[in-house]
């Protein structure tokens, strides 16, 4: 240990002053006591190499209608209690002037209002609280879920193939059962964590479902805007080229289902993964700074789908020959 | 050789390959994008600001085709 602190300090020592980044004497300590602090971490708390399962895990079963409440599921419910007990309390007491929470929701409305209408015009005040909301919904939910410790708790289960050993420790008179590193070999039963909570967007169904409300609102607003005209996207017997492109349409409407619903899904899920193989391949200090890198990729999807849907649903009021590139 | 392992060696060649092919043309879109963005920058610096953006948004659209190959990997390793 010493002579790697003579290593590390020696080019730092020597000048005089210290330019801004620099290590100082004192710094260096923290450093190498935040290293050893972590190396002896890893020997006492090995990271576990997670089970990496597609489907959502299922907490509990509503007795009677056989409804499984997967962890997703939780996570979603999650979002939206938190959500609404976020409005009711900025909304509890409004001022003419505002202040403090009132004035920091205020404001990004304000600037997601901005860029509704500087890209759909006159209509993106209509199509704003949906558009909105499933910004906010998805924001919430991506950056919910890579909070610490959020996927990483759960009920211990008996693993469908593999797994892992489990040690009983008792804190407080309780008996915890904390999974360990070693996996158990082919023939005995191993434990794997089904999590309380998972990031509602790791699971297809929530993806799917937000993407099938945007295109169907997506037409919905496109026949009130247009009436049965709009309808003449997919149908028409004016010339032989409508009667080809028609089903063209139709299909790229189809297509965008599963564009919008796979982009959000893997994007997350891919998330997931790359946090929890990178917390098992080095553990504790290389995942930091993936976390920024997953809070970026969270407001980019919640962003870029919500973009896309006030695209499409602009798209769809204005008439033929102006439509735009598809995706 | 088993069938299973047969099995087991054909799925992960496929889940490689899917990735890492499905990866190159992504690649190439996202680093056609960034030159775009730095010649149109360093033409009308005052537009950064717009410029970044939109390249983010194509950056998304590119690596969303790089993501349905990860998906498909995921699945064919997984499912």
């Amino acid at each position: 240990m010493d002579e790697l602190m003579s290593d590390v300090m020696e080019p730092v020592m020597g000048e005089e002053g210290c330019l801004p980044g620099c290590l100082t004497g004192k710094g260096c300590l923290i450093y190498i006591v935040i290293i050893a602090i972590v190396a002896f971490l890893t020997t006492k708390l090995p990271v576990v190499m997670p089970e990496i399962s597609l489907p959502a895990e299922p907490v509990f079963t509503i007795p009677g209608v056989g409804f499984a409440v997967t962890n997703t599921l939780l996570a979603t419910w999650l979002t939206m209690l938190l959500l609404t007990v976020g409005s009711i309390a900025v909304t509890r007491n409004l001022n003419m002037v505002p202040s403090g929470l009132q004035n920091l929701v205020e404001w990004g409305l304000g600037v997601l209002l901005g860029l509704a209408e500087s890209v759909a015009g006159e209509r993106g005040r209509k199509f704003f609280p949906l558009v909105a909301t499933i910004f906010i919904f998805l924001l919430v939910s991506n950056w919910m879920g890579i909070v610490p410790g959020f996927a990483s708790v759960g009920l211990i289960h008996e693993a469908p193939h593999g797994g892992h050993e489990v040690h009983q420790v008792s804190v407080l008179g309780l008996n915890l059962n904390i999974l360990q590193a070693a996996e158990v070999g082919e023939d005995d039963t191993g434990w794997t964590v089904f999590s309380f909570l998972r990031s509602a967007a790791t699971d297809l169904n929530t993806p799917l479902a937000l993407a099938l409300i945007s295109v169907v609102m997506t037409q919905v607003v496109g026949y009130q805007a247009q009436g049965l005209r709009y309808f003449s996207k997919f149908i028409s017997f004016k010339d032989v080229l409508g009667l080809i492109v028609g089903p063209l349409e139709a299909v790229s409407e189809l297509a965008k289902i599963i564009s919008f619903s796979f982009r959000l899904f893997g994007n997350v899920f891919a998330g997931e993964v790359l946090l929890a193989v990178l917390a098992f391949i080095v553990p504790y200090l290389v995942s930091i700074p993936f976390f920024a890198l997953e809070l970026f990729v969270g407001l980019m999807q919640a962003f870029v789908f919500a973009m896309l849907t006030l695209v499409f649903m602009a798209m769809a009021t204005m008439g033929h020959g102006s439509e735009g590139e598809e995706h | 050789m088993a069938a299973g392992d047969l099995i087991e060696f054909g799925k992960l060649l496929g889940a490689g390959l899917a990735m890492g092919l499905g990866a190159i043309g992504p690649g190439i879109g996202i680093g056609l994008l960034g030159a775009g963005a730095m010649q149109a920058i360093g033409r009308n610096p005052e537009a950064t600001g717009q410029i970044q953006i939109n390249m983010m948004l194509g950056i998304v659209f590119a690596e969303a085709v790089a993501i349905y190959a990860l998906v498909a990997a995921l699945i064919i390793k997984f499912v």
